[in-house]
């Protein structure tokens, strides 16, 4: 197979922008991807069967058959989870990763995101730190991010957002009723309520359609392709400069490092699963937090016996996601328009500065409950069979608001990846093993954005109201961070500020799987960010040497 | 049995491996169910007729939840035939001992306080049927339940919108630069 200059694994947020940079600089490059390229066709608007509600399977990958995982259950049980399973912690398998079904938040973390220890200090028990860069570094590729891949929204309410210099490129979609109801109740509290800047078309733009507002939308690929993912933006670009090759189906098994400890390439299995080698200068590892760390761990050899980066014990840990927290409130009036996306209004007043606390989080309306989702956010005291859940439902399906918050969380030592020394995938290679539980600050800080997002419902009207705060296992899932920490200190992180591999001259990840600590933000314009920030570097340092081996 | 709710086939590889599991008097005999014998889906319909009972408007039954869970214990459930075989005998047998009648012979209100003070194995299986029985109701119609959206009907959600194929990318153009 030819020797490129470049070889990315994954195909999603940070891969499919590294790809396109790469390419566009003049380097060739090869896409991995182990998931299929998927249209609206592959996942139509299914509410059974999608990337949220997985009963009958993920909509977008991977497949149950052939990716279980380990899981360590709080009281030690272990268990072998298919990946349309509860605590499987599962993205996406697919062309664009999971971009494609997000819900499409865009956030830009705050200045004290980057520096949650200096800000707070550490609680007993975490691994809080500073990242070794700033939100100022990232303001251009954030920015560069925002325009490329496409966000709408306004966030100049917002007098809590960091120093930006360009406002969104697209308006906000129109209000929906939840929005109407949700801002002047947020005013009254003081608050500064404004529209969620989103990964969404709501005018037309870079020559796809605005959103047609259905309520199919987090979990579900865009009927009309006004979901801006890396799939309908960057991946096509890099395509098109031919210098990048996409090969789908293909699942990584190892990074190929030779005598001298510098990687030669990746091995992996193709569609047909036939082990396939691509050498390359340099490796981009991009395949989420939980994958990642798989990848590093199961690249053994002389030079590295416990997996690349992994000298010092660093990779897998400090798995994160968020602590998601709210309140539930049913209301006199019919809140319901069938508007999708249905989260349109947020407010970052609890995001820093809550007294005793650590960070905190951001508060939105979700998304728009689809039925069967229903059920899962009714209250406790509600009848689960017979006439009362019927009746339940019929009163008050179109009569409920739900606010909630992605709580940024207390990094844990033990909150892990590791690879199972048993369980194999269906090619033979080790599966991720997943242990651990969340900081006891994290609960504390749910406990209190869960009474703010309550007051906030009370306000607008709710006459009854419940509060929603997660339980103390691990969270991952589609915002899965942090397992393999950028840092100064190749003692305590594996990646440098630049995404390298410390002691590795061309391994590179570029995903959540670097960040410090995960913001009380969806991370997904992050993860672009630092995409496009590692992408400069990488072009930077290797434009001249291309070729060489 | 409404009509509607039948189906024409029926897995005969039940007879094999769920049957050994689960001895029942009805395995393998020729039922119109992809899974299920005539006697278990009686039971099914009145297990789920309880969780979602008819009123002003329809109830599980009408919503062919029982297609949706005979469908996907051929097909995503398959791994959960003997959870059902069992279940479903344990009821009966429960039944019986209590009652003298099978499960689908009592009456209503007779069948919801036995439902209601299940315990052990029986109470998670019937917790099982619960979350199968929300998919069938609520779920999308493709998958067999929510007949003619009865229940997105009930709650006064707009049905999903028939756009036609031109809105999915069915050419090859999305492919492009795909597998090699």
């Amino acid at each position: 197979m030819k020797h490129v200059n470049a070889v990315i694994v994954g195909a999603g947020a940070g891969g499919g922008i590294v790809a396109k940079e790469l390419a566009e600089a003049g380097f060739s490059v090869v896409l991995l991807e182990r998931g299929r390229w998927l249209t609206a066709y592959d996942c139509r608007k299914d509410d059974l069967r999608n990337q949220r509600t997985t009963v009958l399977g993920n909509g977008a990958g991977p497949d149950d058959e052939r990716h279980p995982r380990v899981v360590v259950e709080l009281d030690g049980r272990e268990r072998i989870v298919r990946p349309s399973e509860p605590g499987y912690n599962n993205n996406a398998a697919c062309v664009g990763g999971g971009t494609l079904t997000y819900g499409a938040m865009a956030w830009r973390f705050m200045e004290q995101d980057f520096r949650m220890r200096s800000t707070y200090g550490c609680p007993e028990g975490s691994t809080l730190e500073d990242w070794p860069i700033s939100y100022a570094d990232l303001e251009p590729y954030y920015e560069k991010a925002e325009y490329e891949i496409g966000v709408s929204g306004d966030v100049s309410p917002d007098p809590f957002h960091a120093p930006r210099r360009k406002p969104l490129p697209m308006p906000p979609l129109s209000p929906t009723r939840e929005h109407e109801i949700l801002k002047p109740a947020a005013r009254r509290l003081g608050l500064h309520p404004f529209d969620i800047p989103m990964l969404r078309n709501s005018v037309p733009y870079n020559g796809r359609p605005a959103c047609m507002r259905c309520r199919w939308c987090v979990g579900f690929v865009c009927e009309v392709n006004a979901k801006n993912g890396t799939q309908n933006t960057v991946i096509p670009k890099a395509l098109a400069t031919g210098n990048c090759e996409l090969r789908t189906q293909c699942v990584a098994k190892e990074i190929l490092v030779d005598a001298r400890g510098r990687a030669t390439g990746v091995t992996y299995f193709d569609a047909n699963d036939r082990l396939q080698t691509q050498t390359a200068d340099l490796v981009v590892v991009s395949c989420a937090a939980i994958e990642s760390a798989r990848l590093l761990l199961n690249s053994k050899s002389r030079l590295f016996p416990s997996g690349i980066g992994n000298r010092y014990d660093w990779v897998g840990r400090n798995l994160q996601g968020h602590s998601y927290c709210g309140a539930v409130g049913l209301f006199e009036q019919i809140t319901y328009d069938d508007i999708g996306p249905g989260a349109s209004i947020a407010i970052c007043d609890f995001n820093h500065g809550n007294p005793g606390l650590r960070g905190g989080a951001m508060l939105a309306n979700e998304f728009i409950r689809l039925p069967y989702q229903f059920i899962g956010r009714m209250p406790p005291t509600v009848p689960r069979w017979g006439k009362g859940h019927k009746d339940f439902m019929r009163q008050w399906y179109r009569r409920s608001i739900m606010v909630q918050g992605p709580v940024q969380e207390m990094p844990v030592f033990d909150a892990r990846v590791q690879v199972d020394p048993k369980v194999k995938d269906y090619w033979g290679i080790p599966v991720a093993r997943l242990s651990g539980r969340k900081h006891p600050h994290t609960l504390e800080i749910c406990r209190y954005i869960a009474d703010k997002a309550e007051r906030w419902l009370k306000e607008a009207g709710a006459i009854y109201t419940w509060k929603r705060i997660p339980g103390p296992g691990l969270s991952g899932g589609q915002h899965q961070a942090g397992t393999c920490r950028m840092g100064n200190d190749p003692k305590t992180s594996v990646v440098d500020r630049y995404c390298r591999v410390h002691e590795m001259e061309n391994v590179y990840v570029v995903d959540g799987s670097v960040h410090v600590t995960n913001g009380g933000f969806n991370p997904v314009l992050t993860i672009m960010a630092i995409a496009y920030w590692a992408s400069a570097h990488i072009i930077q340092q290797w434009r001249g040497r291309r070729g060489r081996v | 049995m409404p009509e509607h709710i039948n189906h024409g086939r029926r897995r005969l590889l039940r007879a094999g491996s769920a049957a050994a599991l689960a001895p029942l008097a009805g395995c393998g005999r020729a039922s119109p169910w992809r899974f299920f014998t005539p006697q278990e889906a009686e039971t099914v319909i009145a297990l789920c007729e309880q969780i979602i009972p008819a009123d002003q408007d329809p109830g599980a039954t009408e919503a062919g939840v029982i297609n949706y869970i005979d469908r996907h214990l051929t097909g995503h459930f398959r791994r959960l035939q003997p959870v059902y075989c069992r279940g479903l005998a344990e009821l009966d047998r429960l039944c019986l001992q209590r009652h003298g009648r099978r499960f689908a012979h009592l009456k209503f209100e007779e069948q919801r306080l036995l439902l209601e003070g299940l315990t052990g194995e029986l109470k998670a299986f019937f917790d099982l049927v619960i979350d199968h029985t929300m998919q069938g109701f609520y779920g999308d119609p493709r998958h067999g339940g929510n007949r003619d959206a009865i229940s997105w009907r009930m709650l006064g959600v707009p049905l999903v919108p028939v756009r036609g194929r031109e809105h999915y990318e069915l050419s090859s153009g999305a492919r492009q630069g795909g597998k090699t």
